[in-house]
């Protein structure tokens, strides 16, 4: 990982990104570059296809046109899990842990990635294996507590646990793996408020300190405008504005695609 | 945990909700060498020919299997109904390199690798039984990447039937491949012919491969059917490994993302867990462990006939799984257990001429798969995560009995 401070390297680069499901284009000619060390958002009505912009940038969906660097890489359709591993990790808009297991062992299959044993070694548990096994083990802790899990809780099963404590492990999952860059799909859902205030305090730590990169996509234009530096606005699949929140919040056309033709001409 | 220290995961904390029945990793560790113990002591309680001595054996070669199947099925969630092929394909490892059945090879003098006593002098192919043992375990594992392949993009359901079919596949082949000999293959038939002899054909369908080889380590005498004490304890020995490998794999970095895949695919992937290695490998190593009692049965049972690997084998040892409990491997050796007695001498030694004492014209072992199916519907009924659950399983009952809770308040309010 290369500190990039003061140029504006891009860590995550989209090119003119089309994905057509048959006859519907769910995202159309959409370019989407990502400095290193930002937090930038995508925002847009439902149904404007940011999480279908999400699933390509990951790996799920391959692009119909366009093409993706991530870290100066070519990833355009390549693997979810091989694209996790170049250090792209990201949380869903419904919460997906793997509830029967416990907080901790689902950041041990968030550090799946970053580990080297293989079946006949784990078999025989040998030393490289048992300290790699205290180390990932040592790291989900670490992250646990990071994100705010009471260390109480780390063993307990992920459906047991609370609706803001999941989203928490959530987040500790994906940054068990030391990812470069962070892609939350509507973190807040479901939040008050004042939760939703701590998890923006909580995205700055994260730029600030661990100098990860973060892509968010939100409802709450709170949070949006609070944290971004740089925001997206898609609709019907199409990028209609772009710039920091101040630009994009007078933007007619995103004022439209929110509140319909008839507002904002109310508003100018 | 690595460590001998009690995981803290395993304690009982009040409101994990955490149930079930899991030791703790110290009572594990305890509990294991005064099992095996006991065990190995058993047989000599017995009488060595006898049938409860065979009966024992037999549970144990059947505790393998299930614990194969069980990391196919229980841990990472791959329903595989055609597990009955690992079997086929472990026991002809060893009809094929382990009797007289290729009798023409090597111009009728046989080829042998380590056996000693009547076996070196016959013809065919004759491999100690560690060797054919590995070939075993390296054509299953073969064979089980081959059945994962086509069902890698397929889920729940239909995996099953892919598998099913897989093992239809192996059924008929194992039943008709005696029609076709190794001489009229296509491309291969050439060299194979000579090798084999032009008549010979590939397997011995219904009538079986018969006699089999009698399991003989290096240095030592043959075991003998008389004397079944070693039989045993040979079962013993591959419970063990069968253990301790599922064991080992359960706490590892593998176990985990087979754990991960089964409960959410999607997430598992974008955690970085590579699905079509993962669940080759789970594949794999189910396989291996069916290949194993594959060819210690054909040995034990000295036949290698088509008529052992049909349908009911597949659901038989997917009935002792889920008896047991999915993903439980206690569970599953009990389940194998008992499953295996309830088939092999409950239905055919105590409770067969019942029908007929009370005036009925048929058999107990006509019905045994009725009687399987009564016993897995009142499994289902009474206790659905198995005899003894694993907490994983238990905790996803738990939770869906909340879920039906709330949605029953909800109607109401």
């Amino acid at each position: 990982m290369s500190d990039g401070n003061g140029t504006a390297a891009l860590v995550l680069d989209a090119e003119n990104i089309t994905k057509q499901f048959g006859g519907l284009t769910a995202v159309s000619d959409v370019t989407f570059r990502v400095p290193e060390r930002s937090i930038v958002s995508i925002i847009g009505p439902n149904g404007a296809g940011k999480t279908t912009f999400f699933n390509m940038l990951t790996g799920f969906y391959k692009p119909t046109y366009g093409r993706i660097e991530f870290a100066g890489r070519n990833v355009t359709g390549g693997r979810p899990d091989v694209i996790m591993k170049l250090g792209m990790a990201r949380t869903f808009q419904n919460i997906r842990l793997f509830a029967t297991m416990t907080a901790m062992e689902n950041c041990l299959v968030g550090q799946n990635s970053r580990m080297h044993a293989g079946l006949f070694r784990s078999i025989i548990r040998t030393p490289g294996v048992r300290r790699e096994e205290a180390r990932v083990r040592e790291k989900a802790h670490e992250e646990l507590s990071y994100v705010g899990v009471a260390r109480r809780h780390h063993d307990w099963l992920a459906v047991n646990l609370s609706y803001g404590e999941q989203r928490r492990v959530e987040i500790a999952r994906a940054l068990a793996s030391d990812p470069k860059v962070l892609l939350l799909d509507e973190p807040t859902a479901g939040m008050n408020p004042q939760e939703s205030e701590e998890l923006t305090q909580f995205m700055r730590r994260l730029r600030d300190e661990r100098g990860i990169t973060i892509v968010l996509i939100e409802h709450d234009m709170k949070v949006i405008m609070g944290v971004s530096e740089h925001i997206t606005v898609l609709d019907h699949g199409e990028k209609i504005a772009e710039g920091g929140p101040a630009e994009v919040r007078a933007n007619p056309r995103v004022i439209e695609a929110y509140l319909g033709k008839q507002a904002a001409e109310e508003e100018h | 945990m690595t460590g001998t220290a009690p995981a803290p995961g395993r304690d009982v904390e009040p409101g994990t909700k955490r149930g079930g029945v899991n030791l703790p990793p110290w009572a594990e560790k305890a509990f294991i060498p005064v099992f095996f113990v006991a065990l190995i002591l058993l047989p000599f309680a017995m009488d060595s020919g006898g049938a409860l001595l065979g009966d024992l054996t037999l549970a144990l070669a059947y505790v393998v299997m299930a614990l194969g199947l069980n990391i196919i099925v229980g841990f990472a969630g791959l329903l595989d109904l055609g597990y009955v092929a690992f079997f086929a394909i472990g026991a002809y490892t060893m009809g094929w390199l382990g009797s007289s059945f290729f009798s023409s090879v090597n111009n009728e003098e046989g080829i042998h690798i380590g056996v000693q006593g009547a076996a070196a002098n016959l013809p065919g192919i004759h491999m100690n039984f560690l060797l054919v043992l590995v070939f075993a375990v390296v054509f299953t594992t073969i064979a089980g990447m081959v059945i994962g392949l086509p069902t890698l993009r397929l889920r729940g359901d239909y995996i099953a039937i892919v598998t099913l079919a897989f093992g239809e596949i192996i059924g008929r082949l194992a039943v008709n491949l005696d029609q076709v000999q190794f001489s009229e293959l296509p491309l291969i038939g050439g060299p194979l012919g000579n090798f084999f002899g032009e008549e010979q054909v590939i397997t011995a369908g219904r009538q079986g491969i018969t006699p089999v080889d009698k399991i003989a380590f290096p240095g030592m005498d043959p075991f003998t059917s008389l004397e079944l004490r070693p039989w045993f304890w040979t079962a013993l020995g591959l419970v063990a490994v069968v253990l301790f490998v599922n064991f080992r794999l359960r706490d590892s970095r593998l176990g985990r993302a087979w754990i991960a895949l089964r409960e959410d695919e999607v997430a598992a992937v974008s955690m970085g867990v590579p699905a079509v290695k993962t669940k080759l490998l789970a594949y794999g190593t189910g396989a291996a462990f069916g290949g194993m009692s594959g060819a210690y049965l054909g040995s034990f049972l000295n036949t290698v006939n088509a008529d052992q690997f049909q349908f009911y084998f597949s659901i038989l040892v997917l009935g002792m799984v889920i008896l047991g409990g999915l993903g439980s491997i206690w569970g599953v050796v009990v389940g194998a257990i008992a499953l295996s007695f309830i088939n092999n001498w409950l239905i055919p030694d105590v409770l067969n001429t019942l029908p007929a004492d009370v005036g009925l014209d048929f058999d107990m072992t006509q019905i045994s798969f009725g009687i399987y199916g009564f016993l897995l519907v009142i499994m289902m009924i009474l206790r659905p995560q198995g005899l003894i659950p694993e907490r994983r399983r238990e905790a996803e009952m738990t939770h869906a009995d909340e879920h039906a809770d709330e949605s029953v308040f909800v109607a109401r309010a």
